[in-house]
Formats: structure tokens, sequence, C-alpha cells
């Protein structure tokens, strides 16, 4: 039992990573805009195609996933100055239906561009087991190792340059900041940009596993909003360790439930069978994270208490 | 110089960014106003479509009218109460497969489901509003969009197969495949059909409008305008924002009972997220918080994939005389199966909305009456 359970832990750790990507780039952009952005997943699909058309058109990965990245950088730089900048000031449901509106616009346009069928993304780690392992491939470590990178990149850039103190202090208190010179607008830009970039290294580093297609963000930004939310969504390290933990319990529950529930019938003296009915229940567990978590303790493991002032 | 940074944080600058949408003020009660004048004009013409049309032609417009409930019920939710849900799928879902659970393993009458439908998606609304009432704005939304995506999962869930019939669904009459016309009378299926879906339509837009003009109905509008003040006169905060969720859900979950017995069957993955977003489209297209545009958003939600259809047509007759039909390597065979570009309209249409009219179709029809009255007076 518990060898199979320590397997399942790993395991839960090699999906968490891709979680934790997402939900890296989940806080990114509530960091800079403070809403969650709904068309997260289909933007960074929309990226991981382009970084798949490079390739199909004869480029190394070496060039062509820096030159995805880049390209979402500046896309997700315009989509704020194009779409969102007119729009600041009105209310929320204004900017939820613009969400959705580029949910729709970035998933119908992929499927027209690139149709529906499957494609395979190529890991830049590689395939086989990692260091002679049975439970964690070489793309998952590389994965992890990516996640983890990417996380001590953004805190080295949040406390060590002027940018990224000008970017924390227009998200963290716009009017003051405008004062002493800092332009908020680009900043908020630049977080758009940077949370595209993000979630392109996310939608790169998953379509190994999960196959391309221009649905295959949808659940996965579900768990990336579980992770962020778990985590909490202003702290990025919180973030990580969420997108890690919703993995695992993820994987737990598939395997346990079962268990755990007919194991509770047989208590009251009732015997069970289920069969392994609860495998199949994955995104209801996002979902109950989700619920559970904002009901309980809103500002997540890590992050900061949101007063509101009346 | 002291009076703009003033105002910018000022509290009520603060209250201004966090409100739901900008609701328009509430016309006075006048039994011949404009809008009762039209709608009873747009009523009277979805009398007469069966009269001219052909039975078979029938459809479309009883799924006009079937979304349209669902348009409503989304509307009495953001639009009267201020709340968020991008998964009013679910709630459609779920008046859809207690429909069909209740005809099939109850035995019920059709006809006789709906009430028992409405009271079971008014729980499920008020307890799913519970916990989601602790949440603001945005967390409303997430929490909703969870419940879309996980949905068609949880109806494939093994534990609720017998029920809900699994990936296969069920259908809702074995035997006869439509809905049998009742007490003998001599009408074809889907004309009778019709006339029901529209005398629930107009039974719930009534009790609708009496709901708004209600201490209830006031009580939420108070909650969508200003929480804190609501609170402060006295009103529940929890309670009356779970009911109008459970309203909401109700009204929804009635249109998807109307719905699997217009379509005569259930499946999991006809409740998918992209329905809630077409539901969200036809509310904003319509107005929100603007009843009558329910309508508006009902065909748009029925019509306008047809609309993308054209799209697709142009842009790849477009595109291939100039040489430039490769640079889409989709095929010309995938074309005809999927309206791949109806989406991106959607979202097109949407950004635009919000961009040039905000109040949707509601407000347009506004600023047409008062020019006009403005002529006149």
């Amino acid at each position: 039992m518990s060898e199979l359970f320590m397997q399942q832990v790993v395991a839960g750790f090699a999906t968490g990573a891709i979680y934790a990507c997402m939900a890296l780039s989940v806080v990114m952009i509530y960091q800079a805009i403070h809403h969650l952005n709904f068309a997260q997943g289909e933007m960074a699909m929309f990226s991981t195609y382009i970084a798949w058309q490079c390739m199909a058109w004869g480029l190394h990965w070496v060039l062509a996933f820096p030159l995805a990245i880049a390209l979402s950088f500046v896309g997700g730089f315009l989509t704020e100055r194009i779409i969102f900048k007119p729009i600041q000031r009105a209310p929320v449901l204004s900017h939820i239906v613009v969400f959705i509106a580029l949910f729709a616009i970035f998933n119908s346009l992929a499927g027209f561009i690139w149709d529906f069928t499957i494609k395979n993304v190529a890991s830049p780690f590689g395939d086989g087991s990692f260091m002679g392992s049975t439970l964690i491939g070489k793309h998952q470590a590389g994965m992890i190792c990516a996640t983890i990178l990417m996380l001590i990149g953004l805190w080295a850039f949040f406390s060590f340059t002027r940018v990224g103190l000008a970017m924390r202090a227009a998200a963290a208190n716009p009017e003051s900041a405008r004062l002493v010179g800092v332009r908020v607008a680009t900043m908020t830009a630049l977080g758009w940009g940077m949370a595209a970039g993000i979630g392109a290294v996310a939608g790169i580093l998953i379509a190994p596993v999960v196959f391309l297609e221009p649905n295959m963000m949808l659940s996965i930004l579900l768990y990336g909003f579980a992770g962020a939310v778990l985590g909490g969504l202003t702290n990025p390290l919180g973030a990580v360790i969420g997108g890690f933990l919703v993995g695992v319990i993820e994987n737990l529950a598939g395997t346990y439930l079962d268990w755990v529930i007919e194991s509770a019938f047989a208590g009251i003296g009732l015997v069970v069978h289920l069969h392994g009915m609860f495998a199949e229940i994955k995104l209801t567990i996002a979902l109950l994270v989700i619920i559970v978590v904002l009901v309980i303790k809103p500002e997540g493991l890590l992050g900061r208490k949101i007063v509101q002032r009346v | 110089m002291s009076d703009t940074t003033f105002s910018t944080q000022h509290p009520s600058a603060t209250s201004r960014a966090a409100r739901a949408y900008d609701p328009v003020p509430a016309p006075r009660p006048n039994v011949l106003s404009v809008g009762n004048v039209i709608s009873l004009i747009v009523l009277g013409g979805l009398i007469v479509i069966p009269f001219f049309a052909k039975a078979y032609y029938l459809y479309p417009f009883t799924m006009i009218v079937v979304y349209s409930i669902a348009v409503l019920g989304l509307n009495l939710l953001t639009g009267i109460n201020g709340q968020f849900s991008l998964g009013h799928s679910a709630f459609l879902a779920i008046g859809a497969f207690a429909c069909a659970i209740l005809i099939r393993d109850v035995g019920i009458h059709y006809m006789l489901t709906l009430p028992i439908v409405a009271i079971i998606a008014f729980i499920a609304g008020f307890l799913f509003g519970l916990p989601a009432l602790r949440l603001e704005g945005l967390y409303l939304a997430l929490a909703t969009f969870a419940l879309a995506v996980a949905t068609p999962q949880i109806l494939k869930i093994g534990l609720l197969e017998g029920w809900t019939g699994g990936v296969q669904g069920r259908f809702l009459f074995p035997d006869t495949l439509d809905p049998v016309v009742p007490f003998g009378l001599n009408i074809d299926p889907a004309i009778f059909r019709y006339f029901f879906t529209l005398a629930v339509f107009v039974v719930i837009y009534i009790l609708s409008m009496l709901l708004i003009r209600s201490r209830t109905g006031r009580a939420f509008m108070a909650i969508r305008d200003n929480p804190i003040a609501a609170r402060a006169m006295g009103i529940n905060l929890p309670r009356y924002k779970a009911t109008a969720f459970g309203i909401s859900a109700m009204v929804t979950g009635v249109a998807g009972a109307l719905y699997a017995i217009l379509v005569t069957s259930v499946h999991p993955d006809s409740f998918i997220f992209t329905i809630a977003i077409l539901i969200l489209v036809g509310m904003v297209i319509g107005g929100v918080g603007w009843l009558p545009g329910c309508l508006i958003g009902g065909i748009s939600m029925v019509y306008l994939p047809s609309m993308a259809e054209y799209v697709d047509d142009l842009v790849l007759a477009i595109a291939e005389p100039l040489g430039i039909a490769d640079l889409f390597p989709s095929g010309s065979e995938m074309q005809s199966e999927f309206n791949r570009l109806s989406y991106f309209i959607y979202g097109v249409i949407l950004i635009l909305i919000i961009y040039l009219a905000p109040s949707g179709a509601g407000g347009l029809l506004r600023a047409v009456v008062t020019r006009a009255k403005r002529l006149f007076s």
C-alpha cells in the first residue's frame, strides 16, 4: 500500500507540474489587472500552435520555442493595448464578457487554421524514463525543473530589477505609483505580455503530454485556476505549490476514493463494491478544490488577505 | 487642484470600479408603455407563426423560445441581482436530466415534470448559491466556470450511470419517439410542442415581471446597485442572493426540461462549457437587465451559428481566387463538418457590443424610443 501511495504521489507531482505552470500564468495576470483571464488557456494553446507551426516549417526547437514565447509576449502586450485599454473603467461584467469573447476567438481561430486533428509535439527533454525510474519520465522531470526555474526567474525579476519593482508598485497602488513616475498603463500591458509568455511556456511543456488540439487547454486551465486559488492568487510561489498539490490530490483521489468510500461503508456494516467508479471524476476534484478553498480560506495557502474598502 | 486627486480616492470611485454593470434606471410602471406594446406585438407574432409555417419548420422557432427562457434565467441573476454565472449550462443540464429521469424512471407525464423540475433546479441553484454567495463578482464567475467545465464529466460518473445513461445518454420517449399530444387533441405534435413551450415561456415571463416589481425583486436590485446600502436597510444579503441564484437556476432548469422534450433525448456532452458561453452571448446581445431582450438573445443563439457558416464560406471564397486558401492547411472536406469560425464570430460580436452598445439590443431600442419621443414632443 505505501509503495503504491508513493508512486501515486510522484505521478501526482509530474502532472502537478503542468498545473503549476498554468497557475503561474494565472497569478501573473491576476497581479497585473486583478482579473482572472478565462482566455489564458486558449492563448497558451495558440502560442503552442505557433511553436508547432515553426517546427513544422523546419525550425529547430531551440529557435522555435523562444520565437513562439516572444511572439506570445508581443501578442499579450498588444491584446491589453488594443482590447482592454478602452474598457479599463468598464464594469466587471464587460471584462468577463471580453475574456469569454477572446476564449471563443482563439479557440475558433486555432480550429480554423490548424483544424481539429491531434498534433504531436516533441519534447525538448527527450522521451524515455528519467534516470531509470519507472515513475517519472525525462519530460516530466524537465517540466518540474523548468517550472521551478521559471519561478526563481520571476522572483529575481520582481525583487531585483527596476521594472519588476515598478510592476509591483503599479499593481499594489496605481495612484501613488503614477505620482512617483511609474507608467502604470505600460506596466499593465507588460504584465499581460509576461502572462502570455509564461502561458506559452506552459503550453509548450504541456503539449507533449496531452497532445496539441484546440480544446486541450480548457480542463488544464481549470486545474491551473484550482492551483492558483489553492496557493493564493497573489503569490507566485503559492501558485506553484498549489499546482503541485492539485496534481497530487487529483491522483490520490482517483486511486483511493473508491477504497475510502468502500471502507467507510464497511465501517457501518455495509459491503459496497464501487469498481473504480470514481476513477473519472478528475475535473470534479478541481471544482471541489476551488469551491472549498474560496469558501474556507479565500486568500489561499500563501496569499495576502484582500481587504475591501467600504 | 485637490478636486481631481480627491475624486480618484473618493470611496465612490473605488466602489464604482467594483460594480457589476451599469444598470439602467427602472421605467415607471405603465400598462401602455412602448415596451409592453412591443411585447404584445411580438407575442402575437409568435402565436400566429404556426399558421403560416409548416410543422417541420417550427423546430427552430421552438428552440428560440427554449433558449429565450434560459437567457431569461441568467438575466434574472446577472441583470437583476448583479451576480455572474458562467455555469448556466449546468442548470440547463440538471433540468434536462431531471426531466428525463422523471419521465423514464418515475413514469410521470412529460407536461407534469416541469413543476417538479423547477423545484429540483431551484434547490440545486440555492445549494450551489449558498457557498458561492460568499464570493464576489470574479470569484463567483470562477466557481461557476469550474461547474460548467466539470458538468459533462459529473454526468458520466459511473455512480450516476443508472439515471443519466452515461456516455450514451437517454431517450425520453423510447416507445413513441415524439411526445404524445394529450387530451386526444387532433393536432400535429410539433405544433402542440411549440404552443406548449410558448405557454411556459409566457407564464415564466409574466412571473418574472411580477417578481421584479415585488418586494423581493426590489431587494434583488438594491443588492445589485449597492450591497452595503442594501444591508444597511435590513436586507438579508445571503438569503436574497441564494434565492436569486435558486430562481435563476429554476428558470434555466425549466428551459433544460423543455429542451430535452424538444430534442427527445439527453446526452452529457450536449451541456458543455460552450453552451454556457452561448447563454451569456444571448444575454449580452439582448441587453443585460432588460427582460424582453431574452427573445432577441434566443433568436441570436439559434441563428448566429448558421450566419457564421456563411462567413466561413465567404472567407474561403475570398481566399481561393487569391491563392491563399493553402494558408489554411485544413483541407476542404473538413469545412462542411465544422462551422469552425462560428465561435470566432460570437467573440467578435461580443467585443463589438461591449464597445459600441454595452446595454445590448435593449439599450439600442431605448435610445431609439427616446429619440423618437423627442421628435414628436
